[in-house]
């Protein structure tokens, strides 16, 4: 900004405090929560807050408080903010803002910081915070003008919403925060040296459009970026009016209905053998906003390796990052996708293809045995709370095999309906998740399944559901042992157990009691549609303390680098 | 354990014979395909200020990028400051380097430098026992003594980055004491404008 643009601002319009530009900043916003922890250096801004209608849900952890800011921006699209003190508080949203930088997720994150003048000096609660997080967000600021702290603000949370999402952060001095008599932000816009992606390369979008024409055996990949480039509708137009099968990544879950014959759903590790095959098959892949993951091409020696890929990214330098893309296509997805459904001269001639497709789905059926004299199969419960609970509901998890199983026997038909952490695999992501969830959607149900090891890892948010009486349900699909790890114990580790079998977990009804919440427990099958209902019609959050099969394993599965065509369907296929 | 699904076993399965190499490029799997790295160098326009020589220096580690040298000072234009970044990458990690820099947001511009003019200067501390010989050898390589003390004599050198290596070796035989260098900078060539935005070369 120059000087005269700044003489004029600050004499248009003065603030009190440096905090109080901050906070007129997220209202600028159009900010309607916030999720923190109150501490010393960010207490200026808390009481700024104290006079402004954004609702503030204070969380039992900062972990838990950039976890439910995370699942906020997934479910509305819009930057979840989550509030820090300095030093401990800053470095415990750290690994929430690492999982919502995996997973593209729009966050903004302000920390407190010692006075500018102490900063270096070890002062009490200092730490270093724009330098941890620089390696994890999109940008992390250090604000160290007052006049000019709202717009730092302002301009962080258009990065974080802007092109592809991400966290950013703001590091507040108390010294700024506290400052008087400040200028009021500006208007908010995107750092100038940001350039946006709109519409692709017309020539690019051609060749792609008669690559994907000419294709035999075309395949669509829905990544992320379908959802939160709100390119489902195009996405979907495009795939049923040319017939085109769909696979989907993990966060690409929601992006196409997969009640929907095309449907093949998640490819990747845990993955439908059905989605696995026609990747590894394909001659012609329409991939759009999905970062080549290595949990989803497996080795990458193998990974379609017949096919010419069409990438469509709003980020250029995900092209050719993992998979060398034949036909980049740099842009807006919902604008891309139309620019090609303009340009694409036919529909593929692939009957053949897609009969081959259907045929997979028969051959490599996602069944499972559920004999009434074994104990409780996980798949079992996820499909009762499915057919219990409307199409919009929204699932969000923790990470290990209770989320694989919710991924795989869950029908998705709506986009932002599956909330998880998908890049960064944070166990405990489940529970905060459901209350940003919750929050950001009163109006939704809310189910968390999670693990026992998982939800011991961030149940104290328990607290802060009751609290908000939030409509939630925890599902703990309790196996006694951290699930993913035993697993792999037993397939790769010549069975040794070592620190993955959890016997010694509380028992988590009479917990979730101790907690003000419903404690429910749930171990025949005979019992499941009943607790399903207790959990729904309770006014308040629930936890269901799920005993199931403890020797239940997650399959389909790719080992780690191998193949994706030769899943394993059972242990000694690995 | 249970949870097995069924449906015919991986070896019943159809598998294509093709393969992508290490940079997910599909090659001919009998042929062997080794993409072979280049030296480039690479001027960033950024903004001068507290913060991006970390910014820039951590994104190169994290991301395992071979970076030979980076040198950084200001430009003509206030508030902005050049680095010049010589990596040692293949053509796709080239890319990668230079979108991936162009994604931090005190990063204004990024490019290529082809056909640009690169000098970086040496300081190389050598024992004075023959004061006619080192100084024959720094007018070969156009360098003059800096400093002459009691034992020792510092010559300062500028170069290419090869002319440097070269005359390090030919004052290897005076015996060196030690050397600092300041990695390359560079400008392009003839009107071409170095802070120019660049094109890559699939995009």
């Amino acid at each position: 900004m120059s000087e005269t643009e700044r003489t004029n601002r600050e004499e248009s319009k003065r603030l009190p405090t440096g905090a109080a530009s901050v906070i007129a900043a997220l209202e600028n916003a159009g900010v309607e929560a916030a999720f923190g922890v109150q501490g010393g250096a960010i207490m200026p801004v808390y009481d700024a807050l104290y006079a402004s209608d954004i609702h503030h849900v204070t969380m039992a952890h900062e972990q838990g408080a950039a976890h439910a800011a995370d699942a906020y921006g997934a479910v509305t699209g819009d930057p979840g903010v989550c509030l820090a003190t300095s030093g401990p508080g800053a470095t415990n949203l750290v690994t929430g803002i690492a999982d919502a930088d995996m997973d593209s997720e729009p966050l903004l994150a302000l920390t407190g910081q010692v006075a500018t003048d102490m900063v270096g000096n070890d002062a009490f609660q200092e730490a270093d915070t724009t330098g941890i997080t620089r390696p994890v967000t999109k940008a992390s600021y250090f604000a160290s003008d007052p006049d000019t702290v709202g717009d730092t603000v302002g301009e962080a949370f258009e990065l974080a919403r802007q092109g592809r999402q991400g966290p950013t952060l703001v590091d507040l001095p108390k010294d700024v925060s506290n400052a008087e008599d400040v200028a009021e932000p500006g208007p908010a816009t995107g750092p100038e040296t940001q350039v946006v992606p709109d519409e692709a390369d017309p020539e690019a979008v051609s060749e792609a459009a008669h690559a994907l024409a000419n294709a035999e055996k075309p395949v669509i990949l829905a990544g992320g970026g379908v959802i939160k480039g709100e390119a489902t509708a195009e996405l979907r137009r495009f795939a049923i009016e040319h017939e085109i099968p769909v696979v989907t990544t993990m966060p690409g879950v929601g992006a196409f209905d997969e009640t929907h014959d095309l449907a093949m759903e998640m490819a990747g590790m845990h993955g439908t053998g059905y989605a696995n095959m026609a990747i590894t098959h394909c001659d012609v892949m329409l991939a759009v906003g999905t970062r080549f993951d290595d949990r989803l091409t497996g080795g990458v020696d193998t990974f379609a390796p017949e096919a010419e890929i069409i990438h469509v990214d709003i980020d250029p330098s995900e092209i050719s990052k993992n998979i060398h893309a034949d036909y980049p296509l740099v842009g807006d997805a919902s604008r891309v996708l139309r620019q090609l459904e303009d340009a694409v001269p036919r529909t593929p001639d692939a009957d053949g293809w897609r009969d081959q497709c259907l045929h997979w789905k028969e051959e490599y059926p996602m069944d499972y045995d559920a004999p009434e004299d074994e104990p409780l199969k996980p798949q079992f419960v996820v499909e009762a709370f499915d057919e219990a609970t409307p199409e919009d509901t929204i699932v969000t998890t923790g990470v290990g095999q209770h989320q694989m199983w919710a991924v795989q026997y869950w029908t998705f038909t709506q986009p932002r309906t599956w909330i998880s952490s998908h890049g960064l695999g944070t166990m405990g992501y489940g529970l905060p998740a459901a209350i940003g969830a919750k929050v950001a959607a009163p109006d939704q149900e809310v189910v968390c399944f999670d693990g026992d090891g998982s939800f011991l890892m961030t149940m104290q948010g328990l607290a802060v559901a009751v609290r908000e009486n939030l409509d939630i349900t925890v599902c703990v699909l309790n196996n006694e042992a951290v699930g993913m790890v035993r697993q792999w114990q037993d397939a790769f580790f010549e069975g040794r157990r070592m620190a993955s079998e959890y016997p010694w977990a509380p028992d988590f009804a009479t917990l979730a009691e101790a907690f003000g919440a419903q404690g429910l427990t749930l171990s025949e099958y005979d019992d499941v549609a009943d607790t399903v209902a207790a959990a729904r019609d309770y006014d308040g959050p629930s936890v269901i303390d799920c005993q199931i099969d403890p020797r239940e394993d997650v399959y389909p599965m790719v080992a780690s680098g191998g193949a994706n065509g030769l899943f394993a369907l059972q242990e000694d296929h690995l | 354990m249970t949870g097995e699904l069924p449906g015919p076993a991986p070896e019943e399965r159809p598998h294509p014979t093709a393969r992508r190499n290490e940079q997910g490029i599909r090659i001919d799997p009998d042929a062997a395909s080794e993409l072979e790295t280049r030296r480039e160098v690479i001027s960033a326009l950024v903004d001068h200020e507290p913060g991006v020589l970390a910014e820039v220096s951590g994104l190169f580690a994290r991301r395992q990028f071979n970076i030979e040298s980076l040198t950084v000072g200001p430009t003509a234009t206030g508030g902005l400051a050049r680095m010049t970044i010589v990596v040692e990458e293949t053509d796709p990690g080239v890319e990668q380097v230079k979108r991936q820099l162009r994604k931090l947001v005190p990063v204004h511009a990024v490019r290529e430098l082809t056909a640009a003019t690169e000098r970086e200067l040496a300081l190389i501390k050598v024992d004075d026992d023959d004061p006619a010989g080192v100084a024959a050898v720094a007018e070969m390589y156009g360098g003059e003594a800096v400093e002459a003390g009691a034992e020792v004599v510092t010559v300062e050198l500028t170069g290419t980055e090869s002319e440097i290596d070269a005359a390090i070796d030919a004052f290897e035989r005076f015996g060196v004491r030690e050397i600092a260098r300041t990695g390359t900078a560079a400008l392009a060539g003839g009107t071409d404008f170095t802070a120019a935005e660049s094109t890559t070369t699939d995009d």
